[in-house]
């Protein structure tokens, strides 16, 4: 079987993937959920009047075409508008995805970046104190609650120590960096601890292999192993890594821009979570899923295309 | 494939020779004992285990809502961590605290660990339409964002901590599924299976008797991962205000913190991130142990 016709298979399974999301999200938001007619009015309202507002929201349409809605949703694009704010809800996530790709961008570069050096350095000590150590400050560094270091850096280090930005956003390209400078270091601080962890696996994997000590007997130095060979051929498991992380940017850091004030999809999200504005918090559902199914393919084909020892079947 | 071999052996072997049957377990945990972190890191796991327990009976920091001291005092020796808004002592929230994140690990990682073996093994012995039917499930649930969906279960089956355990586990059991799938279609075809069915063993028989004490290893290790990831996601579902109500958890402990920096009043949070820290990095290091030990694929490296 050729690439393309691969590439064609994987992409009429996102059909039935997508169509299963969209049962699920419709499931949980307009089957078992409480009413939101309720939740919006007050508990004085009469029969009447939550009739009237279920009325106004759809919800006394049949099931079947409630989940049409949401499937409708997800090929146009049109979620409708916010409960809360009224607010078109397509224009609020395309105001809100510069605010977090700003964030969430170059935090994940240079996240990615510093552990994959970092993982690199340490195999080359690997069974030295170095790498020992390395190791278990990684597992003592996630096991930190992600909490707790938002709010140390942003009482202690920009608080206390006035070195940051506390929380804010300003629009526009060497305005907003002050504010997101603490957030991406936070961002970095979160992800080098199992980052660090993976590469590392991934690394030590190839480093005992047979072709590894080939190179070694034909006398190549540690350093060219390390760098043209086993890079080389970590960077499969390390590229899905990446790629398959990459859609999570897009609602950005939820805690981080909610701590911030980071006017950013994520914060979009937690205020719909804490006002029960259900079509926002539909609609970064959809997305999200989206975005991750739209990648989950590109790492497919990646694969192949990088690898041509993995077969397609 | 140690494992296999082992099992395979114990179909054909006589009773005189039992003991051997057993050796990859006696072989972890004896090279479990060995290992000086995983025995640290199991300690204070029990610990924590008998002070929730204590705490759940109510023989430890029953007492916790009675007011000791001021409102924010400082942390000395009379009051070691210091007090919260209302006088409360913190060092007794965060004991009570245990409480919780205990049980919410515990029952997070019993229903992730069974939705994800049943339908793992299910799907990887029948194999077909229902393993079609059965990836095609998981990888739904799984293009669902994982805070998106905790939030949306956790949102839906309200505040308090069976829903956040349900949340919790409805949104964390697909990993260890995929594993299992992928482990009882490597195992289902091996000789020791195919004896099984020789004497007369049926499906279920071959399934749960003889294929998953096979793979167990992956469900214990699992068991570990959740159980920590659980505590952690607890702490933010807390902060979401859609976590835990009724008893002091130390997500809600670092919830008041947040307010409470600003006057300097840190002790809540340190309380707290400190607990957590300490029961995480043990389950953490524990996990890692138990890989170590049971992983055959990790045998003499």
């Amino acid at each position: 079987m050729n690439i393309y016709i691969y590439t064609i298979r994987r992409l009429l399974y996102v059909i039935p993937v997508l169509l299963g999301v969209c049962f699920i999200i419709f499931f949980l938001f307009n089957v078992v959920s409480p009413d939101p007619a309720r939740m919006m009015l007050d508990k004085h309202a009469t029969v009447k009047q939550i009739a009237e507002m279920r009325h106004e929201l759809g919800l006394d349409r049949p099931f079947f075409m409630q989940y049409l809605d949401v499937v409708k949703s997800a090929f146009t694009f049109n979620f409708g508008r916010s409960w809360s704010t009224r607010q078109e809800i397509s224009e609020m996530i395309m105001d809100g995805a510069i605010p977090s790709l700003s964030l969430s961008f170059p935090a994940f570069f240079l996240a990615t970046l510093i552990s994959i050096c970092i993982s690199l350095f340490v195999s080359f000590f690997r069974g030295k104190v170095i790498d020992r150590l390395a190791v278990i400050f990684c597992v003592g560094m996630m096991s930190v609650s992600s909490l707790a270091y938002i709010l140390f850096g942003q009482w202690f280090l920009a608080y206390h120590m006035g070195l940051f930005e506390i929380s804010g956003y300003e629009f526009g390209f060497p305005f907003f960096i002050p504010y997101v400078i603490l957030p991406i270091i936070i961002w970095i601080i979160l992800s080098i601890g199992p980052d660090v962890r993976f590469y590392r696996t991934v690394i030590l994997d190839e480093i005992y292999q047979d072709y590894v000590r080939t190179a070694r007997a034909k006398g190549l130095s540690e350093i060219v192993i390390l760098f043209k060979h086993v890079l080389k051929n970590a960077m499969i498991p390390i590229i899905t890594y990446v790629v398959i992380r990459i859609p999570f940017l897009i609602l950005g850091a939820l805690l981080l821009e909610s701590f911030f004030s980071i006017p950013g999809l994520g914060g979009i999200t937690l205020d719909a979570v804490k006002s029960s504005d259900f079509p926002v918090l539909k609609a970064m559902t959809v997305l999200s899923s989206i975005a991750y199914i739209t990648f989950s393919v590109i790492t497919d084909v990646l694969y192949t295309v990088v690898d041509p020892r993995v077969r397609l079947k | 494939m140690e494992s296999a071999q082992t099992a395979d052996f114990s179909q054909n072997t006589s009773k005189t020779k039992v003991a051997k049957s057993k050796s990859l377990w006696q072989h972890a945990f004896s090279s479990l004992l060995k290992d000086k972190i995983a025995v640290i890191a199991f300690s204070f796991v029990l610990l924590y285990a008998v002070v929730a327990l204590g705490a759940g009976l109510g023989i430890i920091a029953s007492d916790w809502t009675k007011e000791i001291g001021p409102s924010y005092a400082a942390p000395t020796f009379k009051y070691i961590l210091g007090t919260d808004i209302f006088g409360r002592s913190v060092a007794l929230k965060a004991i009570k605290g245990t409480q919780v994140a205990m049980l919410v690990g515990l029952f997070t990682a019993m229903l992730s660990i069974t939705i994800g073996v049943t339908l793992g093994a299910i799907a990887g012995y029948f194999g077909g339409r229902i393993d079609e039917f059965i990836v095609w499930f998981y990888t739904t649930f799984s293009s669902i964002p994982y805070i998106m969906l905790l939030m949306t279960f956790a949102f839906i089956l309200g505040k308090g901590v069976t829903s956040v355990c349900l949340a919790l586990g409805l949104s964390s059991w697909v990993s260890l599924c995929r594993l299992i799938r992928g482990e009882v279609i490597r195992h289902k075809d091996r000789e020791y299976v195919h004896a099984a069915a020789a004497i007369g063993g049926g499906d279920f028989r071959k399934l749960f008797l003889h294929i998953l004490p096979n793979v167990f290893h992956i469900v214990i290790i699992n068991f570990s991962l959740t159980f920590q990831m659980a505590i952690k996601s607890e702490v933010i579902l807390s902060y979401l205000g859609i976590g835990v109500q009724e008893l002091p958890s130390w997500g809600r402990m670092i919830d008041e913190a947040k307010d409470e920096l600003a006057r300097g009043v840190w002790w809540q949070l340190a309380a707290a991130a400190l607990a957590m820290f300490i029961i995480v990095l043990a389950f953490n290091l524990l996990g890692d142990a138990l890989r170590d030990a049971l992983d055959p694929k990790l045998k003499g490296k």
